[in-house]
């Protein structure tokens, strides 16, 4: 397979940082954007030939442009973008924080907006590329758990959903991932067992990802969340999801 | 024309604009990818992120002489602007491409060839001189006498930007063509009108139906063409308003709608029946009974409707051809024809010409013949139609065939080592160090099959 040209948004831990080693593990050259420096230096240094460290604050939309032109310059083009950065505090059954529910809109969807913005505007015009957004299982249904996170995700599956409609006659791939229960940084306040690791759903993200379809990573969640999605509001109130 | 790339575009006027460009390109860390008209198929004049030289705007007509028929011209001069200036007295460019738009710096970089290639060779076998600015901004000028002039022309803009050229065009004395059409049943009867009618005639071209198959397989329409001769001073027929293109079509149908017209059409079942029709009325219309035609008319076929590659909108459309010895040709091209039908993506158009070999470094001729093809470009059957090119590349490779980069999109760097050859691989990386050793000079073409 030839080697590619990447932007990996949010890639300083969880699947982020398994997507760029995996990448770069297989040739790719991929840019790692993310806002931790200590630890975009420690993942560039695991492969230094592949790897370009970009340091960059998503909730800093307005910056977006200049280093999305620097990092194709660098990467000589661009083949693949992929949206990983996301938040999701722990908020109680009670609580409204404006605060948190203002991080999450900023970083899982007007931080997605802006960069795939940027590469939908190139892609449409060099009439190739894959953009790749991670969403999430949360997003089929307004739980009472997470209602922002849940939001954020259906609105960013909405918007990956609009982009593939516009971009896909053109040749241009746009594929939402939709990963299931995954054991990373942003996961760990759950104590939830039997989560899939971040270097297994990378695995099974880079074997989907340029199918241009809302993926599932497990077969089963495909079933599972069919149900869900078709149960009715007034039984879903109900069942404390 | 799937091919796109994000870049930045500057259109120098003069030769030290050019110079600068380069200077441009290495203060900023960019590469330069060289650009006529865009007239290539695939993605020899464009490159990610790099600066795009386009020579259009240099376009002034320097010298003509109608004594001597050679003309000097800036490089972002046309094919169109060659016949304007030559035709009124008499000349007519010696090798044009199917369309009139081509500058010449792109027609030299690709070395293009006509319908009478058989006979009149490649574009490059005409010129008598041509200036180049290297990546470095010294400049030269070379003729037919040094070698680097068959390394030049023909590298696809990877050696460096051709600027000027001298051409010695071709005397004629009628802008009309003697035309004569024959209707093919098959492929013995295409081999066997292009070996008899090759001797005499000046131009030969053929269409073939790529989706008849069993005893029609081969069915198509050859088109010889041969010079007039026509008495009188100025002839009527030189003049440019004889030879402009019709504003419309059948049916006093403005060309500028043809697109549109053509759009509902342009899928499997509609397409298997234009050709069926097309060789349908071959069969009569006109068939075996010679007509004039302007030469613009016969030329320049791709003309006739204004945009026509919309009607492939919106997935577009990959150009394909291969060049194979006469001795294979038959066999290849029929193979070619079976394995696209077997997959059930048939060109939409099939154009068999004549060749000659010729000693340009990156040369697409052979003593054989050239098979072009168009085929529909979808991004649902994207990997297929790259996976049948593939195929057919292996059957022209093992026959000993040959590629054309101004109509390539698929090619890999292991078709292209073994059509070029290791010894021209070597000689053009050698000339590449010698004149663009920091390697600016770039394309998606070359990055794609590994010549950059």
């Amino acid at each position: 397979m030839k080697s590619r040209k990447v932007i990996v948004v949010g890639a300083s831990s969880g699947m982020g940082r398994e997507l760029v080693r995996q990448l770069a593990a297989r040739g790719d050259r991929v840019a790692a954007v993310a806002r931790r420096e200590d630890k975009l230096a420690e993942l560039a240094a695991e492969h230094p030939q592949q790897i370009l460290p970009f340091p960059h604050d998503v909730t800093q939309p307005e910056s977006v442009p200049e280093l999305f032109a620097e990092i194709c310059r660098q990467l000589g083009g661009l083949d693949v973008i992929i949206y990983a950065a996301g938040v999701m505090p722990e908020v109680g059954a009670t609580e409204y924080s404006f605060e948190k529910d203002r991080s999450m809109i900023e970083v899982n969807l007007t931080g997605a907006v802006a960069w795939l913005n940027a590469a939908a505007d190139r892609f449409q015009n060099v009439g190739h590329g894959t953009i790749v957004g991670i969403g999430s299982v949360a997003g089929e249904r307004g739980r009472q758990g997470q209602p922002m996170y849940n939001t954020t995700k259906a609105a960013l599956k909405t918007y990956l959903e609009a982009l593939r409609n516009r971009l896909s006659k053109r040749g241009i791939r746009v594929t939402t991932i939709k990963p299931g229960p995954t054991a990373t940084e942003m996961t760990a306040h759950l104590k939830q067992t039997g989560m899939m690791g971040a270097e297994d759903a990378a695995e099974r993200i880079l074997r989907v990802m340029d199918s241009g379809k809302e993926k599932f990573l497990k077969p089963s969640h495909a079933i599972i969340f069919a149900i869900i999605r078709n149960i009715p509001t007034g039984v879903f109130r109900r069942l404390k999801l | 024309m799937v091919s796109g790339a994000d870049a930045f575009v500057f259109e120098p006027r003069t030769e030290a604009d050019v110079i600068r460009v380069f200077q441009v390109a290495r203060e900023s860390g960019r590469k330069v990818a060289l650009r006529g008209n865009g007239r290539s198929y695939g993605d020899a004049n464009i490159a990610e992120e790099a600066i795009v030289l386009d020579i259009c705007r240099m376009n002034r007509i320097l010298e003509w002489n109608p004594e001597t028929g050679v003309l000097h011209a800036e490089a972002g001069v046309t094919i169109e602007q060659l016949w304007r200036t030559s035709l009124g007295d008499g000349w007519w460019p010696p090798v044009v491409s199917g369309t009139m738009f081509p500058t010449l710096a792109g027609a030299l970089a690709m070395n293009i060839h006509g319908k009478n290639a058989f006979h009149a060779g490649t574009i490059g076998e005409h010129v008598t001189a041509v200036r180049a600015v290297l990546p470095s901004g010294s400049v030269l000028t070379l003729t037919p006498a040094d070698d680097a002039f068959y390394e030049l022309i023909s590298s696809a803009g990877l050696l460096a930007a051709i600027t000027e050229v001298k051409i010695q065009m071709r005397a004629v004395a009628s802008g009309d063509l003697r035309v004569l059409p024959l209707s093919i049943a098959n492929w013995d009867e295409q081999f066997a009108a292009f070996e008899s009618l090759a001797d005499g005639a000046d131009y030969l071209v053929s269409w073939i139906d790529a989706f008849a198959s069993g005893r029609s397989a081969g069915r198509g329409l050859v088109h010889a063409a041969w010079y007039q001769e026509e008495s009188g001073a100025r002839p009527h027929s030189l003049r440019e308003d004889h030879q402009d293109l019709p504003d419309t079509l059948m049916f006093g149908l403005p060309k500028s709608m043809m697109s549109n017209f053509l759009r509902p059409f342009n899928r499997r079942g509609g397409m298997r029946l234009i050709n069926a029709a097309k060789f349908r009325a071959s069969r009569t219309l006109g068939n075996g009974r010679p007509h004039p035609d302007s030469l613009v008319g016969f030329s320049f076929l791709l003309d006739y409707v204004p945009n026509w590659r919309n009607a492939y909108q919106p997935g577009g459309f990959i150009q394909y051809q291969s060049f194979v010895p006469k001795e294979h040709a038959r066999r290849v091209f029929a193979e070619q024809f079976r394995l696209a039908q077997e997959v059930k993506q048939e060109p939409f158009l099939a154009v068999m010409k004549r060749h000659r070999p010729d000693r340009f470094l990156f040369s697409h001729a052979v003593d054989g013949y050239s098979l072009a093809l168009d085929f529909k470009h979808t991004a649902k059957r994207h990997d297929d139609l790259w996976r049948l090119c593939h195929r057919m590349n292996d059957l022209v490779l093992a026959a000993g065939g040959r590629f054309y980069f101004a109509k390539d999109s698929t090619l890999r760097p292991s078709d292209v080592t073994q059509y070029l050859g290791e010894e021209t691989i070597a000689r053009f990386r050698a000339r590449k160090a010698e004149w663009d050793p920091e390697g600016m000079l770039t394309s998606g073409l070359a990055q794609r099959v590994g010549l950059v």
